[in-house]
């Protein structure tokens, strides 16, 4: 495939909050649960974000790193489960807010936690078949967990963007895999605020079969095997299961460890692989190979095998801040602080 | 706010689209169609551009008696900010408390939701500042 990833950006709310915190309110150990999901804290967005928001920054970090006119974008695509909107596209914000508007297609994506990876399989699509000649893919979510349930331990918020193109192509796309499946293990019905979810049985049927057969057959497809990657990033509800999985699929910790950005930051749903992709990116040297698989709920996995290419050499990016620097830059804030923020108060007219 | 008015003012509130004095050279926001010195000789020069979005702030107030579209963020800053360009204009600063913030502080723009109608209606998106 010619069309990679030209530049990426991202954005990382400031506010965290400690399971411990969180325990505290439901009468629960919430340093061990923390413990059990792997977690140490997670982001929380301000009252004024919101996945529009985070959407905007991360497409203009995207763009502070690349030397392109916003008016050559064709496609702007952001996989969410949380757009402010029901009806009214996350898309068309940013487009106007990055200067991309009028002459290009927008649209929202949703397939729960891979609605990022899908916006981006079909930005490549549209800059592969040249009908555009560069498209940005988002992934970005404020989720939430109902009060007291287990998710509001890791439900968190962040995005990525990734600018496609076939000029200057820091990280080439070598093959794609998805896998798709009808398993109900997590869903939210229209008009519901909250998500619900099948509780442990999950994982299995579910987070592994998906992501690992995914990368399975990526590696099949591809003729390769673990050690041939410099970095794995998979989906990351929580700290343990992207670690297990890996370990299973006969990756290393070193492997793993750039990648993944739950323990500190949470799960962000649809900006987890976009983000820890992006932390990968971050250091990364030309040569460098990445295997980055998504899950979505419902259910399915995208498998992306990336090559980083000598471009990457005279790309800027400390044009935007880097992933460590969004992460280390944490303010914590208590639950009652937290309830407010996600709105989760009932107020006089609610 | 009115619905009309601001999405006319999208451009600004979005993207910081003020206008330059092809005459002087000086910059304005919001944008201008004449430019207040140089009066006649402006007509017709007046460009829009795109502000940096970098400056400092040259005073500011903390709000402890809010709007209730910003109650959830109380006590808060509003602060009159010079932009590079010279041009200044008023706004919250977020991401950092009251005490941290000094006059002189450099601040750069972010995008943010600067309210909402209700639940149901049109959310209103736009500029604010945060430490840089
Ligand atoms: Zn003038």
């Amino acid at each position: 495939m010619r069309a990679g990833i030209v530049s990426y950006g991202a954005y990382i709310p400031r506010y965290r909050i400690k399971p411990e915190e969180i325990g505290k309110v439901w009468g629960e150990d919430g340093v061990a649960r923390g413990k059990g999901l792997g977690i140490i804290s997670k982001s929380v967005p301000s009252p004024d974000e919101d996945v529009i928001t985070i959407a905007v920054e991360a497409a203009r970090n995207a763009l502070k790193r690349a030397d392109i006119d916003p008016q050559d974008i064709g496609a702007i695509y952001s996989g969410s489960e949380s757009h402010p909107y029901a009806v009214k596209p996350t898309s068309t914000v940013v487009a106007e807010a990055i200067m991309a508007a009028p002459d290009l297609t927008a649209a929202d994506y949703e397939f729960a936690c891979k609605a990022g990876t899908a916006a981006l399989q079909n930005v490549l699509g549209l800059v592969e078949s040249d009908m555009i000649k560069y498209g940005i893919a988002i992934g970005a979510d404020t989720s939430q967990g109902a009060p007291g349930d287990p998710l509001e331990y890791s439900a968190s918020a962040g995005g990525a963007a990734f600018l496609v193109g076939k000029e200057k192509v820091i990280a080439r796309i070598n093959g794609i895999y998805s896998y798709t499946t009808d398993t109900p293990d997590f869903w939210r019905r229209e008009g519901q605020p909250y998500p619900s979810h099948g509780g442990r049985f999950t994982g299995e049927p579910a987070y592994f079969r998906h992501v690992m057969t995914a990368a399975r057959k990526m590696m099949e497809k591809m003729g390769v095997g673990p050690e041939d990657y410099t970095h794995v990033v998979l989906h990351q509800p929580n700290g343990k299961f992207p670690r297990r999985a890996a370990k299973k699929l006969g990756f290393t910790d070193e492997q793993v460890e750039t990648g993944l950005l739950t323990p500190r930051i949470g799960n962000t749903y649809s900006g987890a692989v976009p983000l820890g992709l992006s932390a990968v990116l971050d250091i990364s040297k030309p040569g460098d190979r990445i295997l980055a698989v998504s899950f979505g709920s419902g259910a399915g996995s995208d498998a992306f095998d990336i090559a980083v290419t000598d471009e990457m050499e005279n790309f800027n990016r400390n044009a935007a801040p880097l992933i460590s620097e969004m992460v280390e830059n944490e303010v914590f804030i208590d639950y009652a602080t937290y309830v407010k923020y996600r709105g989760k108060i009932r107020r006089k007219g609610d | 706010m009115n619905m009309p008015r601001f999405w006319r003012e999208i451009q600004g509130r979005y993207n910081l689209i003020g206008s330059r004095c092809g005459n002087c050279g000086d910059y304005f926001f919001p944008k201008r169609d004449i430019c207040p010195k140089c009066h006649r000789k402006s007509i017709g020069k007046m460009d829009a551009v795109k502000l940096g979005g970098s400056g400092k702030i040259v005073s500011y107030t903390v709000v402890h008696d809010a709007h209730p579209e910003y109650s959830d963020m109380k006590p808060y800053v509003m602060a009159i900010i010079e932009l590079d360009e010279g041009v200044r204009l008023t706004s919250q600063i977020v991401d950092c408390s009251p005490e941290e913030v000094r006059t002189g502080m450099r601040v750069r723009a972010t995008f943010r939701k600067l309210a909402e109608d209700g639940k149901e209606g049109v959310i209103f998106y736009g500029y604010k500042f945060r430490p840089e």
